[in-house]
């Protein structure tokens, strides 16, 4: 397997070596759905770098060794290894084709997002939180391999160390996939889900947004403005539009900055009633493709398109319609439905 | 919240406004608030007599509840609700239902509503083809029924061919039996009406468990019928369009015209004799339906009035003109209906669940085209003959001086129904006695004091609901007729302590709109409507659905996600808050307001 992989040749398949986020992201792509694009740095990057440092001095061996309870032990064991993913120089077949492809995806410097991609569901757990690294605006192919390093860096974090520790997970399974992906400059941004999150109603998408970049609405620093729209009707039945004070736009040297929004800017909706229909559809289309409700990020360039950022499977309703009973009782006569009505209260 | 702080007044505390006393004791002794009343809930009913009721129009509560009791509680035997008692004050009715609680009489009832409902649901197409047919027998009868008159002499006729019966008698006889005829058609009305809603609620509640957070405008898309009397009256204004076009009479149709001058010049050429053919053909029967909901006298129907479609006819023949296709895409609005119905149905979890929806969904269309049907013949058409053979009867007594030198014929509304008949009595005796009648003398006075009295009444304000609020609303009739559920009645009591420029209703059709606001009171006023305006108007009925290409958004003060404005705004995709209560009283005529229809709500931004 190559260290690089373009979105268009990956799916969800091939999560093992391009992570969920890197996978998910290929799928979509193939699928015909507007996608910014870009390539995974995949596990076969990791594990090539991982082998350089090895090859000098150990890694593995020292995590495998540690004593989950010894926080001391844990916190100097991952200052030191960080600080060698972070310094120890990447060996050229990882380098090359990762500030290639930089160049290619963004032959005019495009600024990129870094992300990291995990490989396993349960590296998706709350306690793997601090794997999802998050780079946004990175703008030089330099600076872009340093975000990797992050990346990559962050498994040997004290939680994630001192988890797999906990978990007796052999360290030689354990490997991350990073996402470059160019950047859109958001007018607006946010999440939609593909059903309820308050009811679980498959009838309806819920869509929330803010302006500017979707981290201000993920991080949840700005209440977005909400709407609910039927998915199959159209229609919007709820519309909660918010006091955005803030918006997070692009910093000129990189990285993102957060700035006031005046009025009348701030309390109105930043989506129109036709770009919320033209989600909807992208919404439907992603949860027929994949056959199920979808968690989904997305975002508007400047332009107005819509382009999705992420998608993956709503998880926390669909574990309860696993347990789901009929409404009512099967076979039952016309009479005794109609009964519901006209005998009495219930 | 039910404390006592909160609470709605007593029947008891609510006083006759000073100066109408006469005019409230003159309704029947068995409508008047007595002090056992206090002891049970009543709410107004300004869903179907939002305004003070003339004595004569109390005809149409009194028989509707006849009916609707006869058959909840004898006909088809409801489990837990029997009939509506109702009361009047001040000219405004209320009503309470009455509930069945004992157990046992429950479970006596439960098992002949099975057998008898049952029967219904099986054979309802059959039923309904059958309804129609003793519906259209019965307007037969009432439009056969000859104009009361009074000749100098009896012709030589009536003897000669031994009937010898005079003519002050068919003046009793016309009477009653329209009387009668009125009181058969609202048991019509009421046959199927508790079933159908009851068959569509019951696929309505199924919905809403299964998609907690669907709009009623979704399930009722899915049900609604697509062809129903009650689109024909517009779908004849846009034939009227078309053929005025093709036939080159299209310039007489302009906004605010003379009807009577327009009619006059069309009949002095070929064409417009041709198109007032066609306009023959769509008044009989279609355009008997109500300007109103057909509750009041003074709803007049196209028939008797034309402004609504002449209304409509330029903008209809401006989109003729302009190469628009204006009829109404029923095979599209079907197919669309299949899909809406088929795509909710992909979503549920369960096989099981399936099976039920495919059940309920059946039987819901089923009912639906009486729910949506019955009130063309019965509402419409009926009740627009019934209104007008009382009129006659008020031309013939003003021919007698009984409303006085400055009396119209609509004083005869003023009549209760038995003193209307003692009226007619009155002048069948002076005809036949050859003295004077004594109603010319007696009846001025008191037409003069009821037309006063609505008029006052009309200024003051009346509880929503009064006495104490019961801990659930457990009256399916209730909830299914009028939309009244434990929370409503909450948010009734919290009302006042709002804001007052946001008012609240049902959201019928979602869409956000803001414009100017025009506040429509009668079909007299629909020509101040100007394109893009916002309609404000009291009862919301399809029979404006002509004035929809006009205005930008509807509000109305009565009328539920189910009603049928309702539905005609979804089709027309114009947002819509229905149910508002008060949206008549607190908006002035030219503000700015603006339409929520998602969310059901109204803001008024800024005055006229």
């Amino acid at each position: 397997m190559k260290p690089v992989a373009w979105f268009a040749d990956v799916g969800i398949h091939d999560r093992p070596t391009v992570g969920g986020k890197g996978g998910s992201l290929g799928e979509l792509t193939r699928a015909g759905i507007a996608v910014p694009p870009g390539f995974v740095v995949t596990t076969a990057a990791f594990e090539l770098f991982l082998a350089a440092l090895e090859a000098r001095q150990p890694i593995r061996p020292l995590v495998e060794a540690l004593d989950p309870d010894d926080m001391d032990a844990a916190t100097a064991l991952s200052q030191k290894l960080r600080a060698r993913v972070m310094a120890d120089p990447m060996p050229p077949e990882v380098e090359g084709p990762i500030m290639d492809a930089m160049r290619t995806l963004c032959p005019d410097g495009q600024p990129v997002a870094v992300r990291s991609s995990a490989t396993t569901e349960d590296a998706e757990d709350a306690s793997f939180a601090g794997l999802q690294d998050t780079f946004l605006w990175v703008l030089t192919p330099e600076d872009m391999a340093h975000k990797v390093r992050e990346c990559w860096g962050s498994l040997y974090s004290v939680e994630s160390m001192t988890y797999r520790r906990k978990h007796g997970l052999p360290e030689a399974g354990v490997a991350m996939a990073v996402v470059v992906q160019q950047m859109v400059d958001a007018l607006c941004a946010g999440v939609m889900f593909t059903r309820s999150p308050t009811t679980g109603d498959k009838s309806v998408i819920t869509i929330e947004g803010a302006w500017g970049l979707g981290s201000s609405v993920v991080s949840g620093e700005v209440t977005p403005d909400k709407w609910v729209l039927g998915k199959i009707t159209g229609e919007i039945s709820q519309r909660d539009i918010s006091d955005k004070h803030a918006r997070q736009v692009p910093a000129e040297q990189g990285g993102i900055v957060e700035v006031e929004n005046e009025e009348p800017m701030r309390s109105q909706p930043c989506l129109t009633d036709a770009q919320l229909l033209a989600l909807r559809e992208v919404g439907r289309k992603v949860e027929r493709h994949y056959g199920k409700p979808q968690d989904i990020e997305w975002a508007l360039d400047k332009a107005g398109n819509v382009l999705l950022l992420q998608s993956r499977p709503e998880t926390v309703w669909a574990q309860k319609d696993a347990a789901a009973k009929p409404l009512a009782p099967a076979g039952a006569s016309t009479m005794a439905h109609v009964m519901s009505v006209f005998g009495g209260r219930k | 919240m039910t404390d006592a702080a909160k609470g709605f007044p007593l029947p008891s505390s609510i006083k006759v406004v000073p100066g109408t006393e006469a005019a409230q004791a003159a309704y029947p002794y068995y409508t008047q608030f007595v002090p056992e009343d206090d002891g049970k809930f009543w709410f107004y009913n300004s869903m179907h007599f939002p305004e003070p009721m003339h004595h004569f129009d109390m005809i149409t509560a009194e028989a509707a509840y006849v009916a609707m009791g006869a058959m909840n509680t004898r006909m088809h035997v409801l489990p837990t609700a029997k009939g509506v008692d109702h009361r009047i004050i001040n000219g405004r009715v209320y009503i309470g239902g009455v509930v069945v609680t004992d157990p046992d009489e429950i479970a006596e009832r439960v098992a002949e509503f099975t057998s008898r409902a049952n029967f219904y649901y099986e054979n309802w197409e059959q039923l309904y083809e059958q309804w129609k047919d003793k519906m259209r027998a019965l307007i037969a009868e009432a439009q056969a029924l000859p104009s009361p008159t009074l000749p100098a002499y009896e012709p030589e006729a009536t003897f000669r061919e031994g009937n010898a019966v005079a003519a002050s008698h068919d003046l009793l006889k016309i009477y009653q039996q329209q009387v009668e005829g009125y009181h058969r058609m609202w048991h019509h009305h009421f046959e199927f009406l508790l079933l159908g809603y009851g068959a569509y609620m019951t696929f309505f509640g199924f919905c809403k468990q299964a998609f907690p957070e669907i709009s009623d405008q979704a399930i009722s898309r899915m049900v609604a019928g697509m062809e129903a009397e009650i689109f024909r009256p517009d779908e004849e204004v846009k034939r009227l369009a078309r053929r005025a076009v093709e036939l080159g009479v299209d310039h007489h149709f302009t906004d605010n015209v003379d009807i009577d001058a327009v009619l006059a010049d069309l009949d002095k050429v070929a064409a417009g004799k041709d198109w007032l053919n066609e306009l023959e053909v769509s008044r009989n029967p279609w355009f008997n339906v109500s300007s109103g909901d057909g509750f009041y006298h003074y709803h007049r129907s196209w028939q008797d009035d034309l402004s609504m479609p002449f209304a409509a006819l330029p903008g209809y023949i401006a989109k003729v003109k302009a190469g628009e296709n204006i009829e109404r895409p029923t095979e599209q609005l079907i197919a669309e209906r299949e899909a809406l119905v088929a795509d909710y149905r992909e979503l549920l979890d369960t096989e099981e669940d399936k099976a039920t929806y495919d059940q309920l969904i059946t039987l819901a269309h089923r009912v639906f085209p009486y729910v949506e049907g019955h009130k063309f013949y019965c509402e419409h058409w009926y009740t627009n003959l019934f209104f007008n053979k009382i009129r006659e009867f008020g031309r013939l007594l003003l021919a007698h001086g009984f409303f006085g030198p400055d009396g119209v014929e609509e004083d005869v509304f003023h009549l209760a129904q038995y003193e209307l008949e003692s009226a007619i009595v009155d002048l069948m005796l002076s005809w036949g006695v050859g003295a004077p009648p004594r109603g010319p003398a007696y009846w001025p006075p008191i037409v003069a004091q009821r037309k006063a009295a609505i008029e006052e009444w009309g200024k003051h304000p009346t509880p929503p609901a009064l006495g104490n609020v019961p801990d659930a609303i457990d009256d399916p009739a209730i909830n299914m007729l009028w939309g009244i559920t434990r929370e409503n009645l909450d948010s009734w009591l919290d009302d006042g302590s709002g804001n007052p420029n946001e008012l609240k209703g049902f959201a019928a059709c979602s869409g956000v709109v803001e414009g100017i606001a025009r506040v429509v009171k009668s079909v007299a006023e629909i020509s101040r409507i100007q394109q893009g305006d916002i309609l404000v108007c009291q009862v919301t009925n399809p029979t404006w659905s002509p004035l929809f290409q006009k205005i930008s958004a509807a509000v109305s003060d009565i009328g539920g996600s189910m009603s049928h404005m309702a539905i005609v705004a979804r089709e027309y995709g114009l947002p819509a808050v229905v149910g508002t209560g008060v949206a008549t009283q607190r908006i002035k005529d030219g503000q700015r307001i603006r339409v929520d229809g998602g969310k059901g709500t109204v803001s008024i931004l800024e005055d006229a």
